[in-house]
């Protein structure tokens, strides 16, 4: 894992005193809302339905027992003992005051966290692949070259007051576990015809209200330029990127406006000049990084037997273990969505347990995953059932990753100003009846998202199936979608017909597996079975 | 009129700014005023005879400013380059960063928070248009 | 009937006018009819409240009760947590929201 030198923590200590500072003109009245909106903003403060929140950066999904053990600290200090992992690999706390943000950010800067630029118009925490470093089918680790940006990226003189959010993937393999082409910029690191390593660029994806999916517009740009690539891709869109109105800032539409090949004409122009400007960081600085993210040691000869007796826990083997670069190891996913649960929300006491696991069995090393999950990416298969009786006893062991229950869902009207209607309820009405009527098992690899409001927090356009809740009248409603995805066979979801209520809608969703379920040929998922047969006998089946 | 903070040492210009057209049709203006909307670049050819650019935030969330700032200085540009308008203390460590070396405020600052905010960062991660050294120069001499 | 809310600057705790002061209960909420926007400036500049603004709302059991969703989930909490709602002892409060 990357650790902090003496200068990354005093950029971090600083940004503890600059926030401090500001907090402290704010409440004396030196700073109106605002003046102050966009410096909370850029650490992570919302002022929410409820109370202030915190968003703090994981950057690239990483991190290690202490830190989890601190964020569950700051759950139970400062807030009301629980958290809430995002899709975008951060943690959200829910009744945070202001006069003590910068306390927390303190305590953050302790363990070389922070919560930098989670929010506001600027350059968002990186994320990347949660199996980064385990994945059997990674051509290499992506995280170094989420660091180098993570570092270009913070505190940006030029890109602080940009048109619109900054949103950043990277990943390194053919499989997309990262919604890699539905960010403002993904960047897939490849290897060309002589087996040396670049960096693929997508640019302009997106979801929102008008979802996008990113072309690539440069397909191999060499490692030691990929500082100063990015650097002109912002310059573009800091420049030309619209300002008139907020609902057409993202650089999507630029790309969409501009045409990919015209943005590309002037992000090369940009770039052909910054190359002699000297914003790149030398190799040296990349290898520097690199490591931080050598592999643990593995274990040679680690025993591959698994004992299956226990149908729980095979059941739990099957679902939520993934396969590993190294014999002997599996990446294990602790879900953080129980039948009827809140998704993404884990307790103080789950946090600590999952800290403590992550350390007797995972080489001191956590996860976050964008669908919400928390997961221990090197345990040895000789110790799964230890890890898995250690999770079920503490409700962490639902056996549902990639299944019907593994909904993706924003905190929607529960807890977010900007919703139009609860996420949370219709998520957990759909995986209690999943779960109720068996079909969870039946229906295998089915990625259901949950946005409450057009903002798409919720990742509605990718889900296989998607939900989107808007007010009508007043009254809370829920579109459905089918046909989104977010992985490397990326598209975007088409809506069904009219919406549904809360009722409504799950029966809705019951309706659409049934179709699946009666058309589906030998080994589709739901997802190849739409796309076969398409929208309209669902329709039917939803409208007759 | 605004109070202006200054850092450098020469005199500086003693008239209005004219509008990039205005200075694109004549030949005789020292000083020039950037909108967020005008392409700094297209002042490039005229970089020899402009003694003071002055660039507009008519709203301090909009940062095309910088982008300017920047570009003027890669070009090789050395005279004034003026923040105007809606500028906040919050925002001086950056644009000093992009190449502003002169600050016309519409609200006037508190000089202790402006010493602090130029005092604030120890380091910085990126090149850019100062003489800062970035943290990446540093940790490879 | 027009309830004038805001949060409150340190806390982030939402409250509602009372007539007097800022209460988190929405119980306490006034009528502010045709007087919200002078209150609001007045409440704001002197920082005893955030982001001040008028909602609409009628006489419920004899309290007041927003006419929107969200502003009712404001005045409680998360339904998804009655335990942390300001009435998290009371089984029905969620019909109240709803």
């Amino acid at each position: 894992m990357y650790k902090y030198d003496q200068y990354d923590q005093a950029m971090v200590d600083a940004r503890v005193e600059e926030f401090r500072d500001q907090a402290r003109r704010r409440l004396e009245g030196r700073l109106t809302e605002d003046q102050f909106k966009p410096l909370r903003l850029m650490n992570g403060l919302y002022l929410q339905l409820h109370a202030y929140m915190l968003r703090v950066a994981i950057p690239y999904g990483t991190l290690d027992s202490r830190q989890m053990h601190a964020l569950a600290d700051i759950a139970d200090k400062y807030d009301r003992g629980y958290g809430h992992f995002t899709t975008r690999q951060n943690i959200q706390y829910n009744w945070i005051k202001l006069e003590d943000a910068a306390d927390i950010l303190a305590d953050l800067a302790k363990v070389e966290m922070h919560a930098i630029q989670t929010s506001g118009n600027c350059i968002r925490n990186i994320s990347s692949d949660h199996f980064a470093g385990a994945a059997a089918d990674e051509v290499v680790d992506p995280r170094p070259y989420a660091e180098l940006l993570r570092q270009w990226s913070s505190f940006h003189p030029e890109f602080s007051y940009l048109p619109r959010k900054f949103k950043i993937a990277v990943i390194a393999s053919e499989k997309d576990r990262a919604a890699m082409r539905l960010h403002d910029i993904g960047i897939n690191i490849v290897t060309n015809d002589v087996g040396e390593p670049g960096a693929a660029f997508y640019v302009g994806g997106g979801m929102g209200r008008t979802p996008m999916i990113a072309p690539c517009i440069n397909s191999f740009v060499p490692l030691d330029q990929l500082v100063t690539y990015a650097e002109a891709c912002l310059r573009v869109y800091n420049r030309h990127g619209r300002r008139d109105n907020k609902y057409k800032a993202r650089i999507k539409i630029l790309v969409h406006e501009l045409g990919a090949e015209e943005y590309t004409r002037q992000v090369e122009a940009e770039f052909a000049h910054l190359l002699d400007q000297g914003v790149e960081p030398p190799l040296a600085e990349l290898e520097r990084i690199k490591g931080y993210f050598e592999d643990p040691l593995f274990e040679t000869a680690a025993d591959s037997q698994i004992d299956r007796i226990d149908p729980d826990f095979a059941l739990w083997i099957d679902r939520n273990t993934v396969a590993h670069k190294a014999d002997g190891y599996v990446s294990a996913v602790i879900s953080l969505k129980p039948v009827g649960g809140i998704p993404g929300d884990a307790t103080a006491e789950q946090m600590r347990l999952m800290a403590d696991l992550a350390k007797d069995y995972s080489f001191d090393e956590l996860r976050v995953m964008h669908t919400q999950n928390i997961v221990l990416p090197h345990v040895r298969k000789a110790d799964l059932h230890a890890l898995w009786t250690a999770l079920d006893a503490a409700g962490l062991g639902s056996p549902n990753l990639d299944t019907v229950e593994d909904i993706i869902a924003c905190p929607g009207l529960d807890y977010c100003s900007l919703a139009n209607a609860r996420s949370i309820p219709v998520a957990q009405k759909i995986s209690e009846r999943f779960a109720q009527t068996g079909k969870t098992a039946t229906l295998g690899e089915l990625k259901l998202k949950i946005s409450g409001c057009i903002n798409a927090c919720g990742h509605h356009h990718a889900g296989h199936i998607g939900i989107l809740g808007v007010d009508r009248k007043g009254v809370e409603n829920y579109q459905l979608l089918l046909g989104g995805s977010e992985a490397e066979d990326v598209s975007l979801a088409k809506i069904t017909g009219p919406g549904f209520d809360e009722n409504g809608i799950v029966d809705a969703v019951e309706t659409v597996t049934t179709v699946y379920e009666r058309e589906r040929a030998d080994g589709e998922r739901f997802l190849d079975t739409y796309r076969r047969i398409g929208m309209n006998p669902f329709k039917e089946a939803l409208y007759g | 009129m605004a109070d202006t903070l200054r850092y450098r040492d020469d005199e500086p210009v003693d008239h209005p700014a004219v509008t990039v057209d205005s200075f694109l049709d004549q030949s005789n203006a020292s000083a020039v005023r950037i909108e967020p909307g005008d392409d700094a670049r297209e002042l490039l050819p005229h970089l020899d005879r402009l003694a003071l650019v002055e660039v507009n935030f008519p709203a301090f969330g909009d940062g095309r400013g910088y982008s300017s700032a920047r570009i003027l200085r890669e070009a090789g540009y050395e005279g004034e380059l003026r923040a105007v308008g809606d500028v906040l203390v919050d925002q001086l460590a950056y644009m000093r960063r992009c190449g502003f070396d002169a600050f016309e405020p519409d609200q006037r600052f508190d000089m202790e928070d402006v010493k602090s905010a130029f005092e604030r960062w120890p380091e910085v991660y990126q090149k850019a248009a100062d003489t800062r050294t970035s943290i990446w120069a540093k940790r490879h001499p | 009937m027009r309830l004038l809310t805001g949060n409150d600057l340190k806390t982030g705790a939402v409250t509602w006018w009372t007539g007097a002061e800022w209460s988190i209960h929405i119980e306490d909420a006034a009528d502010v009819t045709g007087g919200e926007e002078e209150i609001a400036r007045r409440e704001e500049s002197a920082r005893r409240v955030n982001v001040p603004y008028a909602v609409d709302a009628d006489i419920h059991d004899g309290s007041p009760r927003p006419s929107h969703i969200k502003e009712r989930v404001r005045a409680l909490g998360p339904t998804v947590r009655p335990d942390l709602t300001l009435k998290p002892a009371d089984p029905e409060i969620g019909n109240w929201v709803i």
